[in-house]
């Protein structure tokens, strides 16, 4: 760790100009070889400026993107209706079974979209739960099946991303300083008049930052919207994927890709400036959320804490209630469908019966699984810890940087497929690249955790410690250490949740014979039958179970960490 | 520095992952539906002093997307799992180098559409309307027996089909009814748009979400899959049941028959070792083998078909009879148009 606690902010800031490039080192080294090195090549190869003269493939472009921006601003929307008083509820309040609540929140993020498809189809579709209400809604409204799939398609989005509105406004909230709440209504201040004046002004950063990476992650979403709503919704990917793979268009898949990366590097600029405000607002953190106590607000916990739980729980206990339900008919009975208790499509996963090569037993497919998400938590911790030294203290240089770094998040899946084959050849069947693919799409996010805890070190502390005789060894572990172990934890756990989660998995070249539990669940749903399908849902409670618990033990950490401050 | 050195040591990782190592490797590129039993693959590994590696690149349309890509430093020695549907590409790609197995006697000559060898048969399947026997039975329904019942109101919105732009299921069922009605095929799918068709992008979606005799049971009592998929459901039932919940429309002309292809891929390491796994996977005890492993036919006449097979998997009477030349030239223009249709 080349950190110079004993120096002074100015000699720091100035040694670091010279040193600035090299923390930047393993970053741009790293996204030059597996990002912009094969979308380059991939582009060259098949984008031409010809595409641009040919209607047709405007008209693609135009409407895909019309639509494309359509469908995520009122997925945002719809995601700020749930995430907004969500975030307030957990920054401000306690309440019993607040971690877990928390935990469920983040589980939809890291399920692969079939799983999640599955989900929502047992609670709304035609024999779900909620059919008959759904049905009303379609007929008082008078709306179309395909206005149900859109729907279905926003809820998905909202049932994503609702966890990043937590995460980012609340994080914000809960580091507001209570005094300017109080001044204000010692002043005079309404409820109203409080959050107007004083508070949404100061969150506005976070909730624009939170309002960008919902919106970009909508914007870029695949698997949602072809496995609920089908590829009448051409979003940008939707097409893309179409053009690069079905029909064979790639260089319309190519002027594709590059207007989204275009899109994209609009929204990560934006990101980055507005992202850099809400951490120069990071002030130590108040311990802010108490029991409710009023009325108003016992009201507004309950109502909150029963349509989280309501919205996030059901779907994903209908996965393990399916897995643990045999809707086969009995021995000899065709006309009768027995529904009953079953440990049967558990027993299974363990049976290898027709012999098969690619048969693995699901505890391995949960080892692998771990494995590649552990060496994406080390890949990107190693690599995003430099970067987020560097941007801390950012020069031009960084502010130059720092859009570049979310780039991966909005880059095509399939076109960098096409350009990992360009540029890797036979490497690329290799395990290795699997924790690679996945550290592009954490590495933004772990920078992100960490750069504020760096920036929010204060210096005077540091030069206290050294002043009063310690080593620089001991000023780390007495400073940095306790403000970083907080961060790096919940850094480590978002490249471990995306990792689990296995997004862009459409990007590489597997070896069936190590799957991971979102390969053996897609492995399942791909032939007919009982067993089958009831296996699949089996692998998806494991893998429910799995990152429930992982984000448990880890928030759990770090709130002991936190005692300790 | 600790960084670049971590950095550098594991791109060192990934090539020693890589370097050849041992027996010589044979890599075999197939789509992610391709399945083999161990004892087989070991039994030619063994025969060969060889490795095999499968990689699994993808559904149909991907992997051959990627293999042409990687056409001059190929990413395996041999792929399988290119259909009749993709022939044609592979093909004009020319990715492929002939090679006649003597495998090829024991396969019908209808099943060999490249005559110059460079993709040999393996097995195939018939794409066909499934359909949900209670369902039917219980609503006094009659089976629909042309095309043509499926755009009567008694059979409104109970079709799922697969959208032919991102399925391969789909895009057979479409062809059959390309080659039932000529250049009218648009007409009928409008017919069957007013009927309440439903459209999803992929056979997965189909089967579990919206076909009604799945586990999913979903709201269509038909949907398109294989002639084989009823087997299917009797072998991975959790107690096996009297008979097959689903079965097929077989009906003259109302299936799609899919021939699934392997070739040896042209700047390829192992010519040998290449022709020897294409005459494996013509060989009995492959082909014996891949029915339960991916519910396909063998092509191979000398290959028993497992029980469940014989008694609950279907054949068309009569596939749709539609070139292989004609795929070919019209494929994407029909996809498009049926695409413009269905919007």
């Amino acid at each position: 760790m080349n950190l110079s606690p004993a120096l002074s902010t100015k000699t720091r800031s100035y040694l670091s100009a010279n040193s600035r490039i090299l923390f930047w080192i393993p970053t741009l080294l790293f996204l030059f070889s597996f990002f912009f090195f094969p979308l380059f090549k991939i582009l060259a190869l098949t984008f031409n400026f010809e595409t641009l003269a040919d209607f047709d493939n405007l008209l693609v472009a135009r409407d895909s993107l019309l639509f494309t921006f359509y469908q995520a601003a009122l997925s945002t929307l719809l995601t700020f209706a749930l995430g907004l008083p969500a975030a307030i509820l957990f920054a401000k309040f306690n309440f019993p079974g607040k971690s877990l609540l928390r935990a469920l929140t983040a589980v939809p993020f890291m399920l692969p979209t079939v799983v999640v498809a599955a989900a929502f189809n047992s609670l709304l579709g035609e024999r779900g739960l909620f059919a008959t209400t759904f049905d009303l809604l379609l007929s008082t409204f008078d709306l179309q099946p395909s206005t149900f799939n859109f729907i279905l398609i926003l809820i998905a989005h909202t049932f994503y991303n609702t966890s990043i509105v937590i995460r980012i406004v609340g994080n914000a909230i809960s580091r507001l300083d209570p005094k300017l709440e109080s001044s204000a209504r010692v002043l005079g201040a309404d409820t109203f008049h409080v959050w107007k004046d004083v508070i949404l002004p100061i969150l506005r950063p976070s909730l624009l930052a939170a309002a960008l990476l919902v919106f970009m992650f909508d914007f870029t979403s695949f698997g949602v919207i072809l496995l609920l709503g089908g590829s009448q919704f051409a979003t940008l990917e939707v097409e893309i994927y179409i053009r690069a793979l079905q029909l064979p268009n790639l260089n319309l898949a190519a002027l594709l890709s590059v207007i989204q990366l275009i899109f994209t590097l609009v929204f990560s600029i934006l990101y980055s400036r507005t992202i850099n405000q809400v951490s120069t607002q990071t002030a130590p953190r108040f311990s802010a959320s108490r029991p409710p106590k009023t009325l108003r607000e016992r009201l507004f916990v309950f109502t909150g804490y029963w349509i989280l739980l309501t919205f996030f729980l059901l779907p994903l206990l209908s996965l393990p209630i399916r897995s643990f339900t045999r809707l086969e008919a009995d021995r000899g009975q065709r006309t009768e469908v027995q529904y009953g208790f079953t440990t049967d499509y558990y027993e299974e996963l363990f049976i290898n019966r027709r012999g098969s090569l690619f048969y693995v037993p699901p505890v391995q497919a949960a080892l692998n699984s771990l494995g590649f998400a552990g060496i994406t938590v080390i890949l990107s911790l190693a690599l995003g810890y430099p970067a987020a030294y560097a941007l801390a203290k950012p020069t031009r240089l960084e502010k130059f940087l720092d859009p570049f770094l979310m780039l991966p998040l909005g880059a095509s899946a399939v076109m960098m497929g096409l350009g990992f084959i360009l540029s890797f050849g036979r490497l690329i069947a290799s395990p290795f690249f699997i924790p690679i693919a996945h550290t592009l799409i954490a590495l933004p996010f772990v920078i992100r955790t960490l750069q504020p805890a760096l920036a929010s070190i204060p210096e005077r502390l540091r030069q206290a410690a050294s002043t009063l005789g310690a080593s620089p060894l001991r000023v780390w572990q007495a400073v940095d250490f306790p403000i970083l172990s907080r961060a790096t934890l919940s850094a480590a756990t978002f490249a471990f949740t995306v990792s689990l989660g296995e997004f862009g998995a459409t990007l590489l070249i597997t070896r069936p014979e190590y799957p991971t539990i979102p390969i053996a669940i897609s492995r399942f749903l791909s032939q007919p039958g009982g067993l089958n399908y009831g296996q699949a849902m089996a692998m998806a409670t494991v893998l429910m179970l799995l990152t429930t618990l992982s984000i448990l033990l880890i928030e759990k950490l770090r709130f002991n960490n936190a005692g300790e401050l | 520095m600790k960084k670049l050195n971590l950095l550098l040591s594991s791109f060192l990782f990934v090539l020693a992952a890589c370097a050849p190592k041992g027996p010589a490797t044979l890599t075999v590129m197939t789509h992610d539906s391709f399945a083999i039993s161990e004892d087989v693959v070991t039994a030619f590994e063994q025969e060969n002093n060889v490795d095999v590696v499968f990689l699994a690149s993808g559904d149909t349309g991907t992997m051959l997307n990627k293999a042409i890509l990687a056409k001059d430093a190929p990413l395996a020695d041999v792929m399988f799992g290119v259909d009749n549907t993709f022939l044609s590409r592979a093909l004009e790609a020319d990715i492929f180098d002939a090679y006649q197995s003597p495998a090829l006697s024991d396969v019908p000559a209808e099943f060999v559409l490249d005559s110059s060898y460079r993709a040999l048969p393996v097995d195939y399947g018939d794409v066909c309307i499934n359909y949900d026997k209670k369902y039917f039975e219980e609503n006094d329904l009659a089976m629909p027996a042309s095309f043509e019942d499926l755009a009567k109101p008694e059979y409104n919105g109970l079709l799922v089909v697969q959208n032919p732009a991102t399925s391969s299921p789909g895009l057979a069922f479409m062809l059959a009814t390309r080659a039932y009605f000529g250049d009218g095929f648009l007409d009928y799918w409008q017919s069957l748009k007013e009927n309440g068709v439903v459209v999803v992008d992929g056979w997965e979606t189909a089967y579990y979400t919206n076909f009604s005799a799945s586990s999913g049971q979903g709201p269509q009592p038909m949907v398109v899959s294989y002639a084989s998929s009823p087997a299917a459901e009797v072998f991975f039932a959790s107690e096996p049941p009297a008979d097959a919940p689903t079965a097929s429309i077989v009906a003259s002309g109302m299936c799609f028959r899919q021939i699934e292809f392997v070739g040896i891929l042209k700047n390829g390491q192992n010519r040998d070792l290449a022709e020897k796994f294409v005459d494996f996977m013509l060989s009995k005890q492959f082909q014996e083998d891949m029915p339960l492993n991916m519910f396909v036919y063998p092509v191979n006449q000398s290959a028993q078909l497992p029980e469940v097979f014989t008694q609950y998997a279907q054949v068309a009477e009569q596939p749709a009879n539609i070139s292989y030349d004609d795929i070919a030239s019209n494929r994407d223009a029909w996809i498009e148009s049926w695409n413009e249709v269905m919007k």
